[in-house]
């Protein structure tokens, strides 16, 4: 044993003389995690929001959250002399005459992007695999927490250099709070401290966004990150693997230095699109002042969509008794985005009636053997991709030579028209999908060798599947469409039969499933 | 369940297949080299990250394809600690799939229900204790706690009152008053109609008084956009055609959707589009609503001019600028 | 050495000739349109009174003659030299009075211009359509304001008196000469801005990041982790 070894015994030695948690850290230490790339999305987002706060801790030790006007003096010469608040001042000062200053601004903007798509890319996993399932429901609403606080944070970072840009965006904000029914002036005067801009809203969104929601992205983070430990993490299906088990890696030493490892990975390159591509180069934008605007205005891509909902919004508004309510923005403003969080947010206990599935679930599922939800995330995505494309319907409009109203109308129809079109046609895709698995099963995989039988015709060789891949593709459930006694045999009729009734009746529509391969069909092929 | 019995069978966990450095020393001392080498590579990229932000000046550009003109001291810098941060991870992971035990464990899992007697007693002691607490029995002192917790909970919403003022009157006011100048912006220079030819544009902000300063605040209110078209070409009532002088009208540059600056006129078509969200208004119809999520034509400012030439305001504007609230009455 | 008088007649004789010249030049590529004298047609605006200015824009740029009858004339190789740019928009100026070439006017930009002054006109006059950097942006129906990262002195001084197409005329008393020799400059500054940050992905805003970021970004790490969960051999 080399001195190394015995050091790291030691160690573990006077941890537990003072701790007494040499059990506990044991068992921990050897805990298993399961391998797969699609298991690191939620690591990148994790590494992201590290990357955040210690990029972000020095972006504050410059930045002058204070919307004080002055007069430029700095190293960058096109904006020289020009009247400015000290936030802007300050960033660019971060920005040029910092050393290495852009370059962590960079890192902090390219993090923050990143950071959002890896929860997307997360969240879409979980969705897909039924990772949600019973018992993770309470880190799936976790989840949904962070992408959206994610989003809140986001924008308030993207508001706080006073930029042209970042004022217009605060504006919109304005716009929306002060168009919610009875409250709304009184909501934008309390959060800009009176009037619109104002001189209070940047030090204020600035303490949000240093302190409050990197506290409870902390603190949620944390709940989340204890809940997959205690939980155990889920696995894809495979031999050896069951619901009782998991088969993986131990933490200590594999897992340590992969995810470590991974670490520096994502840091390494978000430092690379930090040094190559430019971010949010707000000294071309100018300072924030309300009279002024750049053509092509747009979000960061997670708002992105809320823009493009809000470009193509009818233009709907009620006078009522002399009073105000604008449809136009509180449509695509409030109304939409909450019932689509709301629903998210509730989607596993929704699927869990829907198809009465009280079990725990530590496989995944194979997305194509849960047709149904697969379908529904592929209408939720058409949803969201049609309206983040029509967020940029004027860059669209001048890059590919097309006009901007028929892009907004398009975008118009195409989000009410496109999303059911992707569930059916996801929902086919699954089952042919099914189809080809069963006949892989059933008669082998296409070897591309051709045979000449003896009375001249050509077969492909097919090449029975190895057991283990047999066994990943007949391994699911198949539950049958759903029944309720809506009546006892004396005629008593059972409690909620109306809501029984229509569960059943969307169960038995929705049912369709191409019959996995049973034993009993191998055995009927080697009869033949 | 029947449908079990007929699955196919679970051939179980594949047998650990060696790799080159399990077997061969060789192959093992091979991989040590490699990651050796992978984190020797990040010491280089700190170094160089040292040596950009020690001697690269600021000022210095290197013209490199694909990039154009671009700062070589940010560059470097970046460069240098993508290439820092890169190499550990990447040592770490070979290091971890190549010469740490690859062999796959299994860990059981145990259903998180607990043991169905220990359950019932957590069932009932809950509903015993609960029980002993009366709160079914005692509805008074659950009414009350729920009304006491309520409002102790609701009043640190008192102290965030002072926020903000109230909005009274303000979003219905600007500075425009009965005979305000226009001045451009920037310059706050005042302009005459004959100023402006068929086809131009001026932004234009209400003069200042003596002693004041113009604020943000203002600016968010009180922007207006003076176009000038041929007069024949207006579509509007009497009273909107008396508000506009020799073919000049005004309207407000803040948009009646959500603010933005509606400040982008094509002259072809008369129309003004918002950059934003592309609501479009038609300036010979008093900024009608032809697309776009926009809801209200802009206001328009009546102008006329005064003994010198001068433009000015014929009167505030009747109605509220920029976005809708719940208090504005039309 | 010639004396002051003859420069004067010989520089008038020269202009005679040249309007002759532009009015040929007329005849066969503009009057089809524009009228046999520029008085306008159905499809063209008259050409009295547009002046020199206009003509040394819209040929000089190429816009002009259209190459075929789409939203918007779109700037491309001017078909005639600048020769004959200037002999037909001595013919235009000679039909009745209008703004001139400033080419003086904007040899000076350099000296007498301000680039931040300019940056404060040029977002509240021109960013709204032509994007904070000059990068050009959408109008409605299919019309675009084009990028002016090509633009010379003349033509964007030009183009700001005279008002092409779907763009608005900035006349001198709304923007005097000399802030329009700063907002000159500060686009000529703005064509030549370095890269400060890293590659400027076309300085159109952050959709151009959030491709980045979702290819390149998620793309390296989804291919790094795709290899750390693969077994080594």
């Amino acid at each position: 044993m080399s001195s190394a070894e015995k050091r790291a015994g030691t160690v573990a030695n006077y941890v537990d003389e003072r701790t007494g948690a040499a059990k506990w850290l044991k068992k921990n230490l050897t805990k298993v995690f399961p391998d797969h790339w699609s298991f690191m999305l939620g690591e990148v987002a994790l590494y992201s929001f590290i990357i955040l706060l210690l990029t972000g801790v020095f972006l504050t030790f410059w930045f002058d959250p204070s919307q004080r006007e002055v007069l430029y003096q700095g190293a960058y010469q096109p904006l020289s002399g020009i009247k400015m608040s000290a936030a802007y001042a300050s960033t660019l000062n971060i920005s040029f005459d910092v050393r290495g200053g852009l370059l962590m601004r960079q890192i902090h903007h390219w993090a923050a992007l990143l950071f959002m798509a890896a929860i997307v890319a997360h969240l879409m996993r979980v969705f897909f695999t039924g990772a949600f399932r019973k018992p993770r429901e309470f880190n799936w609403i976790i989840g949904i927490g962070l992408l959206t606080l994610g989003i809140v944070e986001g924008f308030l970072g993207y508001s706080l250099p006073d930029d042209l840009l970042s004022g217009t965006g605060i504006r919109i904000a304005e716009a929306i709070i002060q168009a919610i029914p009875v409250v709304g002036s009184y909501l934008s005067f309390f959060a800009f401290g009176g009037p619109f801009p104002g001189e209070s809203f940047i030090p204020r969104i600035f303490t949000v966004h240093v302190l409050l929601l990197p506290g409870i992205f902390l603190a949620l983070i944390t709940a989340h990150l204890m809940l997959v430990w205690y939980q155990k993490h889920t696995q894809y299906p495979g031999p050896g693997r069951t619901e009782k088990n998991v088969v993986g890696y131990p933490l200590m030493p594999v897992y340590m230095a992969k995810a470590g490892g991974f670490f520096f990975i994502v840091f390494g390159v978000t430092a690379f699109l930090a040094a190559v591509a430019s971010i949010n180069p707000i000294w071309l934008y100018g300072p924030y002042t309300p009279t002024q605007i750049s053509a092509g205005s747009q979000p960061d891509w997670y708002m992105g969509w809320l823009d493009g909902l809000v470009r193509m919004a009818p233009n709907l508004e009620s006078h009522i008794f002399n009073h105000t309510i604008s449809w136009n923005i509180l449509i695509p403003g409030l109304i939409v985005p909450g019932i689509l969080f709301t629903g998210m947010a509730l989607y596993p206990f929704i699927e869990s009636w829907l198809t009465n599935d009280k079990r725990e679930h530590h496989l995944l599922d194979r997305p194509r053997n849960a047709p149904n939800r697969t379908a529904l995330g592929a209408m939720s995505l058409a949803f969201i991709l049609v309206t983040l494309l029509n967020g940029g319907n004027d860059l669209i409009a001048t890059h590919f030579a097309l006009s901007i109203n028929q892009i907004t109308w398009m975008s118009r129809i195409g989000v009410l028209v496109l999303p059911p079109i992707a569930f059916v046609v996801t929902k086919r895709l699954c089952l042919s999908l099914q189809r080809h698995d069963r006949d892989l099963v059933l008669h082998g995989r296409e070897t591309g060798r051709l045979q000449l039988l003896p009375h001249g015709e050509f077969v492909e060789v097919h090449e029975p599947i190895s057991e283990a891949k047999a066994w990943v593709l007949t391994q699911h459930d198949q539950p049958p469409a759903l029944e309720f006694v809506t009546e006892d045999e004396a005629g008593v009729k059972a409690p909620r039969g109306a809501l029984n009734r229509l569960r059943a009746r969307m169960s038995a529509a929705t049912v369709e499933q191409i019959p996995r391969v049973e034993g009993n069909d191998l055995k009927e092929i080697e009869h033949h | 369940m029947s449908k079990e019995i007929e699955r196919l069978s679970d051939p179980g966990l594949p047998d650990h297949v060696h790799r080159k450095a399990d077997v061969d020393p060789r192959a093992a001392k091979k991989a040590e080299r490699q990651v050796a080498i992978l984190f020797s590579l990040s010491v280089i990229g700190t170094l160089l990250f040292v040596g950009s932000y020690l001697w690269i000046p600021a000022t210095t550009f290197l013209f490199l394809p694909a990039m154009g003109s671009t700062n070589a001291q940010q560059l470097f810098l970046g460069l240098g600690l993508t290439l820092a941060t890169l190499f550990i991870g990447l040592g770490a992971i070979h290091w971890a799939k190549t010469l740490m035990p690859d062999n796959e464990v299994i860990a059981e899992r145990h259903e998180f229900r607990s043991e169905e007697k220990d359950r019932q007693d957590f069932v009932d002691t809950v509903k015993t204790q609960a029980a002993a607490a009366g709160l079914g029995r005692r509805p008074l002192i659950k009414r009350t706690l729920g009304i006491a917790l309520g409002l102790v909970s609701a009043s640190p919403l008192l102290l965030l009152r002072d926020l903000g003022p109230l909005p009274k009157k303000s979003l219905e006011q600007t500075s425009w008053e009965k005979g305000t100048r226009l001045v451009t912006d920037p310059g706050n220079l005042p302009i005459k109609a004959s100023d402006l030819e068929v086809g131009a544009v001026a932004q234009v902000l209400p003069e200042l008084k003596s002693n004041q300063e113009r604020t943000l605040n203002n600016l968010a209110k009180d922007a207006v956009l003076l176009i000038r078209i041929r007069p024949e070409e207006f579509e509007l009532s009497p009273e909107r055609l008396s508000w506009t002088h020799e073919g000049i009208i005004a309207f407000s540059k803040i948009c009646t959707h959500m603010g933005c600056a509606v400040a982008l006129y094509e002259q072809q078509t008369k129309h003004l589009l918002c950059p934003c969200h592309q609501s479009k208004f038609d300036v010979p119809r008093a900024a009608k609503v032809i697309f776009g999520p926009a809801a209200r034509p802009l206001p328009q400012l009546a102008i006329t001019v005064d003994s010198d030439g001068y433009l000015i305001a014929q009167k505030p504007f009747s109605e509220p600028v920029g976005p809708s609230f719940w208090e504005r009455s039309s | 050495m010639a004396s002051a008088g003859t420069q004067k007649s010989a520089n008038a004789l020269a202009r005679t000739t040249s309007v002759d010249e532009g009015r040929q030049i007329f005849l066969r590529g503009c009057s089809s349109c524009h009228g046999i004298n520029a008085e306008g047609g159905d499809i063209a605006p008259s050409l009295i009174g547009v002046g020199a200015a206009s003509v040394d824009f819209q040929v000089g740029t190429g816009r002009m003659p259209l190459a075929d009858m789409s939203q918007q004339a779109a700037r491309k190789r001017p078909l005639y030299n600048p020769e004959q740019v200037a002999a037909l928009a001595a013919y235009v100026a000679s039909l009745a009075p209008g703004p001139e070439i400033p080419n003086q006017v904007v040899a000076s930009y350099e000296r007498d211009g301000n680039t931040a002054q300019g940056g404060e006109l040029f977002r509240t006059n021109c960013a709204m359509c032509h994007n904070f950097s000059g990068q050009g942006g959408a109008l409605s129906q299919g019309k675009y304001a084009p990028s002016l990262m090509g633009s010379t002195p003349a033509q964007i001084y030009e183009a700001m008196i005279t008002g092409p197409q779907s763009m608005p005329v900035f006349g001198d008393k709304v923007i005097s000469p000399a802030d329009k020799l700063s907002i000159i400059k500060w686009i000529k500054a703005a064509q030549n801005e370095p890269n400060l940050g890293g590659a400027s992905l076309g300085r159109i805003g952050p959709v151009t990041e959030g491709l980045l970021v979702w290819t390149l970004g998620l793309g390296l790490l989804i291919g790094i982790a795709v290899w750390l969960a693969t077994k080594a051999r």
